[in-house]
């Protein structure tokens, strides 16, 4: 990601950098400049809060750099009628006060015509919260069931994500039938956690799958030795580890060290592929989850080959993360949909939004009319022993779970009317 | 509180009157300084946060730097308002008012009930049972997800807008929005003044220097320092009622003792026991992480950096050693 | 509650144990700290955090684990004296606020450093091949690594008695914890006596830092949380005592280990309400001196 492109603020006034000149060499260095070309017609603003530093800074980073590639494509593309785009990153810290400020000062200051970002569930749902008093297009790539429901829903909401229903369940489809019936569950005690479970046992009812235990472990949990002896004492097929990142990895390198891998198969809704970068191999060594991406469906599917090396040539040969090419999606789709309306008009965007039916990056999806979820498919991936291709060869697609509407939850369900 | 600044050019006689009047009108001066506040900072969302952390550290230096008592477990205080007033409106649907006098009503008894049991305690074994009370509030509040939302935090509390005697006005607006926290600070402000100008200021200052000698003097030190932490609370309270009407969402966080530890940070940063030192300590520290999380994702960096080298060499405080500096 | 049984309330107890060994190790240091010293080290958590990296360093330029062991607490412990001779003595006499500020400002400054060097997310520590699997303690499986950990931690503890009981040395640092003042006059440098202490106590955190490794692998953060939960143990065993410190880490850990058995939602504020009820019934913890630091 270059600085140039990180945070670039046009309409910084003269008046408010003299103003701040008391702060002297902070504000000399920093990205307040005055831009020359301001003649031309404004840019398309795209606010962009991810938690840059943090735990997830490393997903975050590559959010925004699959996200430049987005711009990169509009940009050459002609942009709207010629007017280009550009992404105004903002460090949301992971915490869901920051961003919502963030989000005011792109809002109120920038005057940004779309909102895409964040990374936790929290976090998501405060940016929502803000855009949606303001009639901000907001599209939400971190996952969450919530987010989808009529009290935190508005019209101005996207969720290009997926949510833990639509990956605990395509996981549940394809390990229920393969593995056992008797379930027992490692989950963390919060909303998203839940949200996983119910995912799981949702799926599981079509397969007579039995829970045989549901332990919940605090958010942030280091020491999972006190709850695995529980679980190995009820002898159960599947162990679902229903948590995210930081936990997930420890809970399966601590499942591995106490042997479950060989009385039990141990899946989990979401694989991230920087955890199991940062995890190691050992831990997730014959671990079944799901994803929204994988680079190494590209011999399959001919846009992830299109968005894999248009990233590899951005950004020195690397590869996209699951998370990153959500932050490609979430940007992509607001600006096609902004060009097919012809106008950045809220109302006119979000209608060409809904009617959109695209294949950006990993096969066909759209958005649901109800609740704006990308109806999109799950792909089932297992860890490798021993990667071939160089250290981003980890996973293998076993699996691919298709877009399909009736895997996510029912509008009813949600709340909404029609 | 910038309008100190002429006295030193001034010469040293003049100046003490300089001083003096200054520090009589310190209220009407902070006003002032208020008012043109949002147009010198970067944007204006951080001038509101700034105006709430100030206030959530100034409350907190009435205990800290007045009484001497360090506590680390103010967030509960500042939370506890934030989500009564939440809940007010989003549960109840209150209007905005009467939310932020639940708050502050909420955090005056959240602040008896934590205050009464930890002062009995003292030095670092305070500092150690008010964050010890303070987690468990954190988790009561992080259980009660109907209430609360738990780890999602609380969205929802959208005010749109404020009818005041009859007039009308936009919250969404964000000069609006800056004014309408600003005047409840500055009644703070007005109220801290008049509560430090009275017999009981002086009461409280005379327990921090000598308490053997104040208790010898007749003063229930007891007493006076549960009243002190119940009036620390109202102000966090206040706070946390602003924040939560600010940002429409109050987060989980806000109860974390990364909240408690932050206003320890401003309260010293700015200069402890000075009337607007923690205020000071919180705009730095807010607008020192604005904006150098602008410029590099290693912010920490900087900010640990400024705080090593405050500790080191101004270790008055910012405020503090200006005000040493100025007095004649 | 389905599944309970003796077997499994005594494998967890154990669990429990080896949970309060990482507590222990890590609370004495503190502890040590601020008992001699009366510094509360807010950057324990990352001279903690920095042990582990250290040791992800030494395995990377060729060592192994066991050399870990001994490289990894002399590098932290030199490192720790470094930032008591010139960021921490200067303070001394000021008030305890000070050393905290400074110390907290430090642990950003750490944790960013390392975040530069090592990159934010962190990596694998794999467990040594020795130490691999899990044998049968009488009442079911149980890791052999976490064993290992008890039983280092107990190494530790002897060693530092023994410091502290039967040397010369151990005389003077225990004799400089009750008066410095008087220590002094009696021609001891005492500034020597509590650079070796920082030392050793932050060598303990690396120490602690590195045997948690191989269970939850390294990142910038992992000395945020066990901090707050340090501070637990060394309030409720009392500031400065060391005996005090090691009841009270075992007793957190066996606390954390049975309320996940039996009601996991308390796991996590089960301690603090432990360290409420402790101070609200004895102010000073366990061990602690009434009255210190009021």
């Amino acid at each position: 990601m270059t600085e140039d492109s990180k945070f670039t603020s046009k309409r910084m006034s003269r008046r408010r950098v003299l103003a701040t000149a008391g702060v002297g060499a902070l504000v000399a260095a920093s990205p307040f400049r005055i831009n020359l070309a301001m003649a031309q017609e404004p840019t398309i603003k795209i606010g962009f809060p991810v938690p840059l530093t943090g735990p997830y800074g490393t997903e975050a980073q590559d959010q925004v750099r699959a996200a430049e590639v987005a711009i990169a494509e509009f940009n050459e593309g002609g942009g709207l009628n010629g007017r280009k785009a550009e992404l105004l990153v903002r460090d949301d810290k992971l915490n869901p006060g920051e961003a919502a400020t963030r989000t005011l000062e792109l809002v109120e200051k920038e005057k940004v015509n779309f909102i895409v970002g964040s990374l936790s569930a929290a976090v998501q749902l405060a940016v929502n919260n803000v855009t949606k008093q303001r009639g901000i297009i907001f599209n939400s790539i971190s996952q969450s069931d919530t987010i989808n429901e009529v009290s935190d829903f508005s019209k101005f909401t996207f969720h290009e994500a997926l949510n833990p229903h639509m990956t605990a369940g395509a996981v549940g489809r394809y390990a229920f039938p393969k593995f056992g019936k008797k379930v027992a569950f490692l989950t963390a005690d919060y909303a998203y956690g839940h949200e996983m479970v119910r995912g799981f046992q949702e799926a599981g009812k079509a397969f007579g799958v039995e829970t045989v235990t549901d332990v919940r472990h605090p958010i942030g949990t280091t020491d999972f030795s006190a709850l695995l002896p529980r679980i190995q004492a009820l002898k159960p097929d599947i162990l679902c580890i229903s948590n995210f990142g930081r936990d997930q990895q420890i809970a399966l390198k601590q499942a591995t060290d106490f042997g479950m891998k060989k009385s039990m198969k141990i899946v989990a809704p979401i694989l991230l592929y920087t955890g199991r970068v940062a995890a190691g191999a050992q831990a997730f060594d014959g671990v079944v989850g799901g994803t929204s991406y994988y680079w190494g469906i590209e011999d399959k599917v001919a846009s992830a080959k299109a968005f894999n090396d248009r990233f590899r040539k951005m950004h020195g040969g690397k590869v996209p993360s699951d998370y990153g090419a959500l932050g490609y999606g979430g940007v992509k789709t607001l600006l096609m949909g902004a060009r097919a309306a012809g106008s950045l008009d809220a109302d006119k965007v979000i209608a060409a939004v809904e009617a959109l039916k695209y294949d950006y990056y990993k096969g066909p999806q759209y958005y649901r009319k109800c609740d704006h979820q990308s109806v999109q498919s799950v792909f089932i991936i297992e860890s490798k022993a021993n990667p071939q291709k160089g250290d981003a060869d980890v996973f293998n697609v076993i699996s691919t779970d298709e877009p399909n509407e009736a895997n996510l939850r029912t509008c009813e369900a949600l709340g909404h009317k029609n | 509180m910038i309008d100190i600044a002429p006295t030193i050019a001034a010469s040293s006689s003049r100046s003490y009157n300089w001083f003096d009047l200054a520090k009589r009108h310190r209220v009407l001066l902070a006003s002032i300084f208020v008012l043109i506040f949002p147009f010198v900072m970067p944007f204006t969302a951080l001038a509101v946060n700034i105006l709430i952390y100030g206030l959530y550290a100034l409350g907190f230096n009435l205990l800290f730097g007045y009484l001497g008592l360090l506590s680390f477990g103010h967030a509960a205080l500042f939370g506890t308002g934030a989500y009564l007033c939440g809940i007010a409106i989003v549960h109840f649907g209150l209007p905005w008012y009467a939310a932020i006098a639940i708050g502050v009503l909420s955090a005056l008894v959240m602040a008896t009930l934590i205050g009464s049991l930890a002062i009995r305690t003292r030095g670092i074994y305070f500092a150690m049972v008010t964050m010890a009370l303070a987690q468990c509030v954190y988790y009561i509040f992080y259980q009660a997800v109907d209430w609360t939302g738990g780890e999602n935090g609380l969205r929802g509390i959208n005010v749109r807008a404020i009818n005041l005697f009859g007039l009308h006005f936009d919250f969404i607006n964000p000069l609006v929005r800056y004014y309408v926290v600003a005047s409840f600070v500055i009644l703070a402000f007005f109220v801290l003044s008049r509560i430090l100008a009275s017999p009981f200021g002086a009461v409280i200052e005379a327990v921090r220097e000598n308490e053997a000698r104040a208790r010898a003097s007749g003063y229930n030190v007891v007493a006076t320092r549960l009243m002190t932490f119940i009036l620390s609370g109202g102000f966090c309270g206040l706070a946390g009622s602003l924040a939560a009407l600010h940002l429409s969402i109050v987060p989980i966080e806000i109860l974390h003792y990364e909240t408690s530890g932050m206003v320890v940070m401003m309260a010293l940063l700015g200069g402890m026991g000075t009337f607007f030192g923690p205020f000071v300590g919180a705009a730095v520290f807010l607008l020192l992480e604005n904006l150098v999380s602008l410029w590099t994702v290693h912010w920490q960096l900087v900010v640990g950096g400024v705080f090593v080298v405050c500790v080191l060499f101004f270790p008055e405080g910012i405020w503090g050693t200006i005000l040493k500096r100025i007095k004649p | 509650m389905s599944g309970l049984s003796f077997d499994l309330i005594a494998l967890q107890l154990f669990t429990g144990l080896a949970l309060g060994a990482i507590y222990v190790l890590f609370a004495i240091g503190l502890s040590l700290i601020f008992g001699m010293l009366t510094v509360v080290n807010f950057a324990h958590g990352a001279f903690y955090m920095v042990g582990a990296y250290a040791g992800l360093f030494l395995v990377s330029m060729g060592g192994n684990f066991w050399i870990c062991l001994v490289g990894v607490p002399l590098l932290v412990g030199t490192f720790g004296m470094i930032v008591e001779r010139f960021l921490v003595r200067p303070l001394y006499g000021r008030g305890i606020d000070y050393p905290l500020l400074l110390t907290f400002g430090l642990s950003y400054i750490m944790i960013e450093l390392i975040r530069i060097a090592f990159g934010t997310s962190g990596y694998p520590f794999d467990t040594p091949e020795l130490l691999q699997g899990a044998v049968d303690i009488g009442v079911g499986y149980f890791p052999l690594y976490r064993l290992f950990v008890i039983g280092a931690t107990a190494v530790v503890l002897i060693g530092l008695w023994l410091f502290l009981e039967r040397t010369s040395f151990g005389l003077v640092i225990r004799a400089g914890a009750r008066d410095p003042q008087i220590v002094r006059v009696l021609g001891v440098d005492v500034s020597r006596v509590w650079l070796i202490v920082f030392g050793i106590g932050t060598a303990i955190a690396g120490f602690a830092g590195l045997l948690a490794a191989p269970l939850q692998g390294v990142i910038p953060e992992m000395g945020a949380t066990i901090l707050a939960e340090a501070f637990v143990v060394t309030v409720v065993g009392g500031m400065g005592s060391i005996g005090g410190a090691v009841l009270a880490g075992l007793l957190v850990g066996v606390v954390v280990s049975m309320s996940s058995l039996f009601a996991p939602e308390m796991a996590k504020v089960s301690i603090f309400a432990l360290m409420a009820i402790v101070l609200l019934i004895r102010p000073q913890g366990f061990f602690g001196r009434a009255g210190l630091m009021s």
